[in-house]
């Protein structure tokens, strides 16, 4: 049924689209990382398609990515010099109760993507979590903080390359000073 | 400086002051300018997982960094190192009031790999939509108990715990485990219903039914109940789809979105049921699509006891199911395939789908990717609560501390589920 929404966007978005795909009923349309936030707001704004209601944000990395049988995705049917990252954002649309799935290459030395928090609030937690999660810095999001680690993680714990055995404890540093107690006497200004 | 008072008075002896002689720093009026305090993780309101640095203004939320992570246990992660199979301990305790409907999205997830979606036997689709109804009314009924009683409506939390624990305990005949069941498998379930489970359930819907009569008059007109709940925390229709919300949430605030309605899965299309929709979008207007909710899924539940036909409880698929247990300890065939289905998996041909259900709180959505393999090479889950949680910045704005309790209560945040 979304066919119709790969023919539009490959109609109407021409250059920005480098692959569409249908997968187990599932529509997918690979976009240009350049124009995402554009095929994005026209996704949103033209009457035909009204994708007012965002799914979820993540991100694949195929680093470890051995398949066994014939990849069925045709973007990977050549599988030599393909980026390590792919950010995903599925979309629906209440109206047309269409579904469609963009996805956009990014390669890992600049592991950057154009932020969707400005057209659907919903991404704004969901691309910190796949920051947090992925190390994909997204351009423009108004809050690019870790949500479910702590400021000082190092890593990216769901990358492949992050062992799954890896702990890192948030301690308690026991030899920095204990706020000392104030004195009896002291001016107590502060609250 | 101010006039000395009585200092006996147990009410002017303020903690932190140095010296009780002392009243110099008496303040008749509180400080004007803005005060940040914290609340939680470790706060009752905040189910011990999610912390609010607040800004307020008196009492007046100003601005609020809901911050939550502290139930983060890597489901994703792990999942990518367990087979299909045993991921289903771990979707039990993603939202761990509804394990059915988790153990149920899963399993269709890898069916829809598998190309088993609608090959499944009519037995098989009944018994898990009766689970998964289940476990829709236990969510809700902790959802609403938890909330009455963080206003102080103990007797409602009281009486809905109990219609909780008949349900748990029927659960619990049919799985072998009170809250983390894992009774779903891929293809099927693990074991058929128990015997009389028909008249358990009935006598169950009906005791229900009684508790909910009992709750609704001491709750629906109830005015400290409507005071706390009605126009508080209010989304309209636009801001619920833009944030994404879904299940009651998103009804609440009038969007008519029932993935059970708008995307049929199982056997739903042949059980009749409404989807109850709000206007207002507040907690009141949360609350009363719940209650509704509960009696669509009674409903259900009564339809699906007449229709349940006889018949297998598991698919007649090699890649799927496992060998009889006589043939396994007599033919070295049977041994070799039982092995290989528990060590290696089951074989997921390579491919990505995003499959979805109605979970308690709303779209509750798998997403697989495969590479052949008996392990998923990513699994992730679109849990709701995490997708709920994140406008709680945006409802308490502007409300009161006081304020936060129903709209959080309201929101249903599970912890496992939100912070996966």
């Amino acid at each position: 049924m979304a066919q119709k929404v790969l023919d539009a966007l490959k109609a109407n978005h021409a250059s920005a689209i480098e692959l569409t795909e249908s997968l187990f009923g599932d529509e997918i349309a690979w976009v240009k990382r350049d124009s995402l936030v554009a095929v994005a707001t026209w996704l949103r704004d033209e009457p035909t398609m009204q994708f007012d209601s965002p799914v979820f944000v993540t991100v694949i990395d195929r680093l470890d990515w051995h398949p066994t049988g014939v990849p069925l995705s045709a973007h990977w049917s050549d599988e030599s010099g393909k980026p390590r990252f792919e950010v995903c954002y599925q979309l629906r649309s209440s109206t047309h109760r269409y579904r469609i799935r963009l996805k956009v290459a990014v390669p890992e030395q600049d592991a950057r993507c154009a932020s969707l928090a400005g057209i659907w609030s919903a991404f704004d937690w969901q691309e910190r979590e796949a920051f947090d999660m992925y190390g994909i810095t997204f351009d423009g999001h108004p809050d690019m903080r870790r949500i479910y680690m702590y400021d000082e993680f190092v890593g990216y714990p769901l990358r492949k390359d992050y062992p799954k055995e890896k702990r890192q404890p948030l301690v308690r540093r026991d030899d920095l000073p204990i706020n000392p107690i104030k004195a009896p006497g002291a001016p107590h200004g502060d609250r | 400086m101010a006039a000395p008072r009585d200092v006996t008075s147990l009410k002017q002896l303020v903690l932190g002051r140095q010296d009780v002689q002392d009243m110099s720093d008496t303040e008749t009026e509180l400080p004007p300018d803005l005060m940040t305090i914290n609340m939680g993780p470790s706060h009752p309101a905040m189910h011990g997982t999610v912390r609010i640095v607040l800004t307020v203004d008196g009492e007046r939320i100003v601005k609020s960094d809901v911050q939550p992570g502290y139930l983060h246990r890597c489901f994703e992660k792990e999942s990518e190192h367990a087979t299909y199979t045993q991921v289903f301990p771990y979707t039990d305790r993603l939202n761990y009031v509804s394990p059915m409907i988790n153990n149920v999205g899963w399993a269709m997830a890898v069916e829809k790999l598998m190309g088993l979606t609608g090959n499944l036997p009519k037995r098989v689709e009944y018994i898990r939509v009766i689970v998964s109804e289940m476990s829709r009314m236990t969510d809700h009924l902790t959802c609403i108990g938890a909330s009455a009683m963080e206003l102080g409506a103990f007797t409602a939390f009281l009486y809905f715990l109990k219609a909780r624990e008949w349900l748990y305990e029927l659960l619990e005949k049919v799985s072998g485990a009170r809250l983390t069941h894992s009774y779903v498998r891929v293809g099927g379930v693990a074991k058929d219903l128990p015997d009389n489970f028909d008249q358990d359930l009935t006598h169950t819907l009906d005791s229900t039914v009684k508790v909910m009569v009992e709750v609704e008059d001491m709750l629906n007109n109830n005015k400290i109940f409507r005071d706390r709940m009605a126009g508080i925390g209010a989304l309209t229709k636009a801001q619920a789809l833009a944030t994404g919300c879904v299940g009651p949430i998103a009804r609440a605030a009038g969007v008519d979105y029932d993935v059970r309605k708008d995307y049929p899965y199982s056997i739903y299309p042949e059980v009749e049921f409404d989807v109850p929709v709000g206007t207002t979008g507040d907690c009141y207007d949360r609350y009363l699509v719940r209650v509704e909710e509960l009696k669509q899924s009674i409903r259900i539940l009564r339809q699906c006891l007449k229709q349940i036909p006889d018949g297998p409880t598991m698919v007649d698929d090699p890649r799927v199911s496992l060998p009889p247990k006589r043939d396994t300890y007599n033919t070295i065939e049977s041994m070799i395939r039982h092995f290989k289905h528990i060590v290696d998996g089951i074989r997921v041909p390579a491919g990505e789908a995003y499959t979805f259900v109605e979970g308690g709180n709303g779209e509750l959505g798998f997403y697989i990717v495969a590479d052949g393999t008996g392990r998923p090479y990513k699994a992730y889950v679109r849990s709701p609560s995490f997708v709920h949680l994140s406008t709680a910045s945006q409802l308490i704005h502007n409300h009161l501390i006081a304020d936060i309790v129903p709209i959080f209560g309201m929101i249903n945040m599970i912890g496992g589920e939100c912070d996966k």
